[in-house]
């Protein structure tokens, strides 16, 4: 029992990290058809922001708000700068420059700061734990269940209620016609980049939080569990992305917690195998991307 | 008479086809100016040119005397242009009420955007009764009216309409044509595209006919009554 709570809340907390990294790729997909390979340097971004800003003495709170606000800043600044002269091109193209560009984050990480993971030392009290009845449970792993749950409030919150929000949901649609209605879509496209790069910045929070380090390839592998989901929810449905995250995180530690030892280096692949037979029985994805239209 | 619209040797191109050749246009102010002609024969593109939403390959577009050639559609659309483009393109998902919300963005504020909706609402009855559900799942016809609303919400004073009556019941037709008519009374200038010529006729002040992206007659509806292109570009079709 005790094993099965402290399970469940390590599959949540995972599963939360790629649901919003998911959710950030979904939301770019739905409006630009860019799947962005570089949104994983985006959180890894975030991560060195983090560490960069504790390196100069900043107090851990306001450090994490720097991370925040650099992932913010990348995500913007890729668009501006590599996306969005590449507006229009097919899926394919789309897809070479995020690699182009993941590519050259990475080699400016290596070189620029460091190959190697560099620690960040959060307070001890970070990585306490307390009670439920005779279970101990970690004060990270929940906290960043409740970030997570929260981020992706605050993000329903905007899509349903607000008029960029509105805006975003309608450029799913059909942009041009948004166009036609007097929205500047270039503005639109940049609040869409700007709200993904603040769930890889809290995605990057949450991970640093929990492991004390960043590397290059930081978020490149929480990256390609997200991609797995979105495609595993349906590619383009943002609830779809949220599912598929969560599913993701859950086989994920599951496996780990109950794969016997002689079968521990099939993990990845059985997660794999997991998603393959998924997609099998429901090949648009869990919940697919409704495109309902009446003539 | 003051000019809403001056359209002077317009051409459009898709890669190597001159899908608009050379057309001259003009919608004066408070005036209703239908634009007319077979499938195909460059009624769409010609909108779309003007929207902002194709590029011109050359030619001048001026609005309310100001050359807007090749401008950015919201450009256009805050100069005082509403457009309700050819197949509706509501936005499905979107409730009612949030599509015309979106279309009032660019009015001050949220404020006047509201007021502007509910003044479209009582404009259009059935949009009041649907305003909270999916604009999906409305009727062809009722989707129509919130094409038409959602053009109307920026309070443009030159609208482009295409195709407006389509597949809207002989009814909602009319009543579509005596909102025209009332707009008009109300000093706003209208492009018309209509596929159904003898009812774009009956209420416009002046029509164009297009055959094959030119021009092929223009003139006010008694003149072009009886016009052998007239008959000839709907009967090919």
């Amino acid at each position: 029992m005790d094993l099965i709570l402290q399970q469940v809340i390590n599959a949540l907390s995972l599963g939360g990290i790629y649901a919003m990294l998911a959710l950030g790729l979904a939301i770019v997909f739905s409006i630009v058809r860019l799947i962005n390979f570089a949104h994983g340097e985006i959180m890894t971004f975030g991560g060195y922001g983090i560490f960069l800003a504790m390196t100069f003495g900043f107090p851990p709170a306001a450090a994490l708000t720097v991370g925040l606000g650099a992932a913010v800043f990348m995500a913007m600044a890729m668009e501006r700068t590599a996306f969005r002269i590449m507006r229009g091109a097919d899926v394919v193209s789309l897809l070479i420059t995020s690699f182009a560009v993941s590519e050259i984050l990475k080699v400016m990480f290596q070189n620029g700061i460091s190959a190697r993971p560099v620690p960040i030392s959060f307070p001890s009290s970070w990585s306490g734990t307390y009670q439920v009845g005779s279970t101990t449970i970690g004060i990270a792993p929940t906290i960043s269940i409740a970030v997570a749950l929260l981020s992706l409030g605050g993000l329903t919150y905007i899509l349903r209620r607000t008029m960029i929000g509105m805006a975003m949901r309608a450029a799913a649609e059909d942009i041009e016609m948004l166009k036609l209605l007097g929205v500047k879509a270039n503005r639109v496209v940049a609040w869409a980049f700007a709200i993904s790069g603040l769930l890889a910045g809290v995605a990057a929070v949450i991970w640093t939080a929990q492991r004390g380090s960043v590397d290059p390839m930081m978020g490149f592998f929480p990256l390609l569990k997200a991609f797995i989901a979105t495609v595993l929810g349906g590619l383009g449905s943002l609830g779809g992305a949220v599912l598929g995250g969560f599913v993701v995180g859950a086989v994920e530690v599951l496996l780990q917690a109950f794969l016997p030892d002689n079968l521990a280096p099939y993990h990845d692949a059985l997660v794999l195998a997991t998603v393959i037979v998924a997609l099998l029985i429901r090949p648009n994805g869990l919940l697919m991307a409704a495109t309902a239209s009446r003539s | 008479m003051e000019t809403a619209l001056d359209i002077k040797g317009l051409e459009i191109r898709y890669g190597p086809i001159l899908a608009v050749r050379g057309v001259d246009l003009r919608v004066p102010k408070g005036s209703i100016t239908a634009l007319l002609g077979a499938n195909g024969a460059g009624k769409t593109t010609t909108v779309m040119g003007i929207s902002g939403a194709v590029p011109v390959a050359s030619g001048a577009v001026s609005i309310f005397g100001r050359d807007m050639t090749n401008a950015a559609p919201d450009t256009i659309v805050r100069a005082g242009v509403g457009i309700s483009p050819e197949g509706r393109r509501i936005f499905a998902r979107l409730s009612v009420e949030e599509n015309l919300m979106l279309a009032g963005s660019v009015l001050s504020d949220r404020v006047a955007a509201r007021e502007r909706a509910e003044q479209m609402t009582v404009r259009f009855p059935i949009l009041a009764e649907r305003r909270r559900q999916m604009a999906g799942l409305l009727s062809g016809g009722e989707q129509q009216m919130l094409a038409v609303a959602r053009a109307l919400m920026s309070r443009p004073k030159l609208l482009l309409m295409d195709e407006p009556s389509l597949g809207l019941a002989p009814q909602l037709v009319d009543q579509m044509f005596e909102l025209f008519e009332e707009l008009r009374a109300e000093g706003i200038s209208i492009l018309l595209v209509e596929q159904n010529a003898a009812l774009a006729l009956d209420i416009c002040d002046h029509a164009v006919i297009l055959a094959n992206g030119a021009v092929a007659a223009s003139g006010t509806p008694d003149q072009l009554a009886h016009n052998a292109v007239l008959r000839a570009a709907y009967l090919a079709a």
